[in-house]
């Protein structure tokens, strides 16, 4: 569905005249305002940029590790959450209770909450055989908050797969887990990729909670930075870091969610 | 001594909550018979089918298979699926996976064969239902006559004792029928003990050596082919074929 020929360099053009119009608008607005000069000095001051941008991405590598560790945990640990929640039979009651609870709890707490009890609160025990590395705790409670998030996003993919296909399995006398692992959760992660996608983005954002512990990443270090220049430059220094990360990750989402599209309709002539 | 039976059913009984099913069906099947169920929709032939190997635990009754009680407590589910074969009306093939894997995956994941093993097996099963040259395809790229012969072949790869049909031809176009039809008649003379239930009253008389009209979740009338069709003794068995003369199926 490409835009072709006349028609679409006309809509082509229609679409940059009316952004360049709306973005005429919004920076007349913004810089008329009463209080624009002050803004200006305090957010986009060049000289406070480039000292920032000195220092600042070396510590958002600290984010960059962090949401890359946390996500190579999520991704088995909230599968093993789902497929605990989804064992039938009174037999298993308690796990999927169990399953039940800690999805219920995590999605519950707010995400600073979790990571100020786990980062002020475990190391204050006082036991020598745990880590009292902030980062360490801040890393587990983004871990067991996404986990939760993503243990739903699973579910709702195996939940998603027809009973016959297990009915199907079964009757191949699969076991239980056997249909589990080969016919129903192939089809269940890949209907749920978009989706988990999108818990990844808000993940790549929490990563700045983790600086309330202390742990120097780039939130962190532009709280610094914004003390010892008295300049609000620093923080858009970081917000610009972060969308710089994540859109990459957005308009991958975009692509799956495309393909999957044109997949079923491919496929819909056949059925 | 003889073989014992390939199946019985004695007095089985199944509900869903307070709907009873199956109201005592006391059947018998011969090693290499081929028994035909046909009945309105709704009369439990799905339900019967589905308690034979096990997907619907029975409510009361017994069932053997090849001399064995199946319904007795404590017995391996697993492995009484894998002596019994399951064809359903809507192919439930995986999509996820070619037809070559479709077949191989009972074979591979729940008997323990050796995957080069399996994929031979399977190869030349595809063959003999003309499917050799869709092994590496995907289930959305068949016909529907195509996938509902590779769920076939996929059920017979576990090489079982006793083949269920339900209503295998239903969801089928009606120039898809036929080709199916004729790979469960290569079945039947090649020995395959069979359980059918089917529309197709026609394909019914031809194949089966015998019928079973089921009626409210009883066995009303069994007998031949011929007797069942030419001079059915119960009213209902009656009033059920006229229906489906009237309908231009018979």
């Amino acid at each position: 569905m490409n835009p072709s020929g006349a028609s679409g360099r006309r809509s082509t053009l229609i679409a940059l005249a009316s952004t360049l119009v709306f973005a005429a608008v919004l920076v007349l607005v913004v810089s008329n305002a009463p209080g624009w000069p002050a803004v200006e000095r305090a957010f986009f001051n060049g000289e406070v940029f480039r000292e920032s941008l000195e220092v600042i991405p070396e510590a958002f590598l600290v984010n960059v590790k962090i949401f890359l560790i946390a996500e190579v945990l999520i991704l088995p640990f909230a599968l093993l959450i789902a497929v605990l929640r989804s064992l039938p039979g009174p037999v298993f009651f308690p796990l999927r209770a169990l399953a039940v609870v800690y999805a219920d709890l995590f999605r519950g707490i707010p995400t600073i909450l979790v990571i100020y009890l786990l980062g002020f609160g475990v190391p204050a025990l006082g036991l020598s055989w745990l880590p009292i590395d902030p980062l360490f705790w801040g890393l587990v409670a983004l871990v067991l908050v996404y986990s939760a998030y993503v243990s739903e996003v699973y579910r709702a993919g195996i939940e998603s797969v027809h009973p016959s296909q297990t009915a199907a399995a079964r009757s191949l006398g699969l076991s239980h887990v056997k249909a589990l692992r080969f016919v129903v959760l192939p089809q269940a992660v890949r209907r749920v990729v978009p989706p988990l996608l999108n818990d990844f983005i808000g993940l790549q954002k929490d990563t700045a909670l983790v600086g309330l512990l202390g742990v120097v990443e780039a939130f962190r270090q532009s709280q610094i930075e914004v003390a010892s220049t008295f300049n609000y430059t620093p923080y858009l220094v970081t917000a610009i870091l972060f969308v710089l990360l994540t859109i990459p990750l957005a308009r991958l989402t975009d692509w799956l969610v495309a393909r999957d599209r044109r997949r079923q309709l491919a496929a819909g002539g056949a059925l | 001594m003889s073989a014992p039976p390939a199946l019985v059913l004695a007095g089985v009984r199944k509900s869903f909550g307070k709907h009873e099913v199956l109201r005592g069906i006391d059947l018998e099947l011969a090693p290499h018979e081929v028994v035909c169920l046909i009945g309105a929709s709704g009369s439990g032939k799905s339900t019967l089918l589905r308690c034979v190997n096990l997907l619907e635990p029975v409510d009361k009754g017994r069932v053997l298979l090849g001399g064995d009680e199946i319904t007795a407590s404590g017995v391996n589910l697993d492995r009484v699926r894998r002596r019994v074969g399951i064809v359903f009306q809507a192919f439930n093939l995986f999509p996820h996976m070619t037809v070559l894997r479709n077949v191989t995956l009972g074979p591979t994941k729940a008997l323990g064969k050796r995957r080069s093993d399996a994929e031979e097996d399977a190869l030349e099963l595809l063959g003999r239902f003309g499917l050799a040259d869709r092994a590496a395809d995907y289930p959305d790229r068949l016909s529907g006559g195509q996938q509902q012969r590779v769920a076939i072949v996929r059920a017979l790869a576990m090489e079982p004792e006793l083949m269920l049909l339900d209503e295998v031809t239903s969801a089928l176009d009606p120039e898809l029928v036929a080709e199916v039809l004729s790979v469960i008649r290569e079945l039947a003379d090649a020995g395959m003990t069979m359980l059918i239930a089917t529309h197709e009253m026609s394909f019914a008389r031809d194949i089966a050596s015998r019928v079973c009209f089921l009626d409210d979740g009883v066995i009303l009338e069994e007998g031949d082919p011929e007797q069942i069709f030419t001079a059915p003794r119960e009213p209902r068995t009656q009033q059920f074929l006229q229906r489906i003369v009237a309908a231009g199926r018979l």
